[in-house]
């Protein structure tokens, strides 16, 4: 039996690599803190009010989170004119046939488990596929909703003009109840996303063996060596090397 | 209450005449001006003004409401603030504190309605309702809606008072059966100040009838219609227990020792965080106390729908239409045991469906590993 011999390719820059970690940290910071400033755990102290301040200190480090959180995601819509072809924003919104062609082989082949005959190369997507880039977009959207109704929240108790563009939304929503239903609820919408996505991660991972899970470390994927055209080419020019 | 729109008198000649002093009608001036969120700068406009300003007829009308609105409003701390407000505006036509009655009441709001067209200030308190053709509430044999849309046709200005007018209240809370509505929705060509509360803060409600009378012009407005002055900040960032809630001090029941220590009510389902109002720094019954002061959350009076946004002794806000009980926390919970019991089914089924995929690459991997030069 022939083993299949991948190349390794270069797909997640260094820029996109830091979003994607700090993107991580901040959203684990932001949830964490967030569920427990919705239900505080009930810890006993013989202390002063005055000496404590550790549910303050627990506010403050949402606050800043959000604000690195929010910074990075406007950093990532920048590098997404500016990056490459599998950062780029083109790469997450279906343009085209192939963009449904592989929706519809995922959902065939990862999503329903269904085996092919053959395998068509060109099926398989080299940076994410159409539903994971949909599913980001959806993520996207999902922060923008904590975006708005956490500086929403946020903004009558801060002078800066960044929340202060955000004041609208709770009289825009109603009222800070709805707002802060919204809120907590979406929070649930990141831990499901999560728990999808990195059981995705290593399903591909451990089914294709084409480095999806080290490819956010090191920015670099396995593939096909028949998929690369000039393949006889560079191995050529390794061989004069 | 006798109609006086005939005697033009401004408000500080009607002070003097009724036994007030100069230093009294000063002490009133920076008094108001303070609750008005205003400098003390402006101490001296405010008097400026009622020393010459006349009195703006006010008529007030009363719907779908429990008259805690009025109550409040004439139990107002200072008492030259309930004389400018029961005597010194000409309140030409009000149910509850009107001596008329009948035809001659109905007579008297027509004549000042046709005289200081466009001049008069339309007060509400109470929702309209628009089920059944309006007939939850009638008066005078005519249905709310009517007596609204008439009387705020020749208004310069209209305040709702109270949440019923401003939000509808307990009325319209689900399933709202008479249909309760609150003015903003009926009413979209008039400038409206919504002052919310269930009552609002009597203070509150003088400040804003001062504002109106003493400068001819509404107060600044929030997004949502309220003056800015009294409605800008959260009840939780001016309550006085607020320090307990950044040391992450809570009382976990009623009837614990947190609670006898006074610490903060956030998990006992203070609605202090979402509601804005000045419970915290003006207080109730002249200044005495206000909710949390006394020991009980707040539960939000002044927000829209907060009657359907309990429970009043929970934290985290019930979804109506997911059951009573479930909050987000419940909804995510059961979503996410639903996802991770999804996703070790897929994994299961795709060692199952893909096993001979994995065989292959296991039986290759081994082999690579035999022919490795150790």
């Amino acid at each position: 039996m022939e083993t299949k011999n991948f190349q390794r390719v270069y797909i997640w820059e260094l820029p996109v690599r830091y979003f994607h970690w700090i993107n991580v940290l901040a959203i684990t910071i932001l949830a964490t803190t967030g569920l427990i400033i919705s239900n505080p755990p009930a810890i006993l102290s013989n202390a002063e009010a005055s000496e404590l301040y550790w549910f303050g200190t627990l506010r403050f480090i949402h606050f800043a989170s959000a604000y690195v959180f929010f910074f990075n995601m406007i950093f990532r819509i920048y590098w997404s004119f500016v990056g490459n072809k599998y950062s780029n924003w083109r790469a997450f919104v279906p343009l085209n046939r192939k963009w449904f062609r592989i929706f519809l082989h995922v959902i065939k082949v990862d999503i329903l488990l269904q085996n092919e005959k053959h395998q068509n190369l060109t099926n398989i997507s080299v940076g994410h596929n159409s539903i994971a880039g949909i599913s980001y977009v959806a993520l996207f959207l999902l922060a923008l909703v904590q975006v708005l109704t956490g500086f929403g929240l946020y903004a009558s108790t801060s002078g800066w003009w960044l929340p202060q563009m955000f004041a609208w939304v709770v009289p825009f929503m109603g009222g800070d109840f709805i707002v802060r239903t919204v809120h907590h609820f979406a929070t649930w919408g990141f831990i499901l996303f999560t728990l999808i996505h990195v059981y995705l991660v290593f399903y591909h991972d451990w089914l294709e063996g084409r480095g999806e899970v080290s490819s956010m470390f090191g920015g670099y994927k396995f593939v096909n060596k028949d998929r690369l055209k000039d393949n006889k080419k560079s191995k050529l020019a390794s061989e004069q090397k | 209450m006798a109609t006086k729109t005939d005697a033009k008198e401004t408000y500080y000649e009607s002070i003097i005449r009724h036994g007030y002093s100069r230093r009294d009608f000063m002490k009133f001036a920076t008094y108001i001006t303070a609750y008005m969120g205003l400098e003390t700068s402006m101490v001296g406009q405010v008097a400026k003004a009622l020393e010459t300003t006349y009195r703006v007829p006010v008529i007030w009308e009363h719907f779908q409401e429990c008259t805690c609105c009025s109550e409040s409003f004439i139990r107002s701390d200072h008492p030259i603030v309930s004389e400018i407000l029961l005597d010194k505006i000409s309140l030409d036509y009000t149910l509850t504190l009107m001596a008329a009655s009948g035809h001659q009441a109905e007579a008297a709001k027509k004549a000042t309605m046709d005289k200081y067209k466009g001049e008069y200030i339309l007060c509400v308190e109470g929702s309209v309702p628009l089920g059944d053709d309006g007939n939850y509430c009638c008066i005078a044999g005519r249905t709310a809606k009517e007596i609204l849309m008439e009387s705020a046709a020749g208004a310069k200005a209209i305040i709702a008072w109270g949440s019923c007018a401003s939000n509808g209240c307990v009325q319209a809370a689900y399933p709202n059966p008479t249909e309760a509505t609150p003015i903003h929705k009926l009413i979209k060509n008039k400038p409206i100040i919504r002052v919310p509360g269930c009552p609002p803060i009597g203070e509150v409600m003088a400040g804003v009838i001062v504002h109106l009378v003493t400068f001819g012009k509404l107060p600044e407005l929030d997004g949502l219609g309220r003056p800015k002055a009294f409605y800008s900040k959260r009840v939780h960032d001016s309550c006085y227990r607020r320090p307990y809630y950044d040391a992450g001090l809570f009382a976990e029941t009623f009837d614990d020792q947190n609670a006898k220590e006074g610490y903060c009510l956030y998990k006992v389902g203070c609605k202090g965080p979402m509601t804005y109002n000045s419970c915290g720094t003006i207080k109730w019954n002249n200044g005495v106390s206000y909710p949390i002061q006394s020991g009980h959350g707040c539960i939000g009076c002044s927000e829209e729908n907060f009657w359907d946004n309990g429970p009043f002794y929970e934290r985290m806000t019930g979804l109506a239409g997911f059951g009573i009980e479930s909050t987000a926390d419940t909804i995510g919970k059961v979503a996410a045991g639903a996802v991770i019991g999804g996703l070790t089914v897929h994994a299961i089924a795709a060692n199952i469906s893909k096993r001979k995929e994995l065989a292959s690459r296991i039986s290759r991997g081994t082999e690579n590993e035999k022919k490795l030069d150790a």
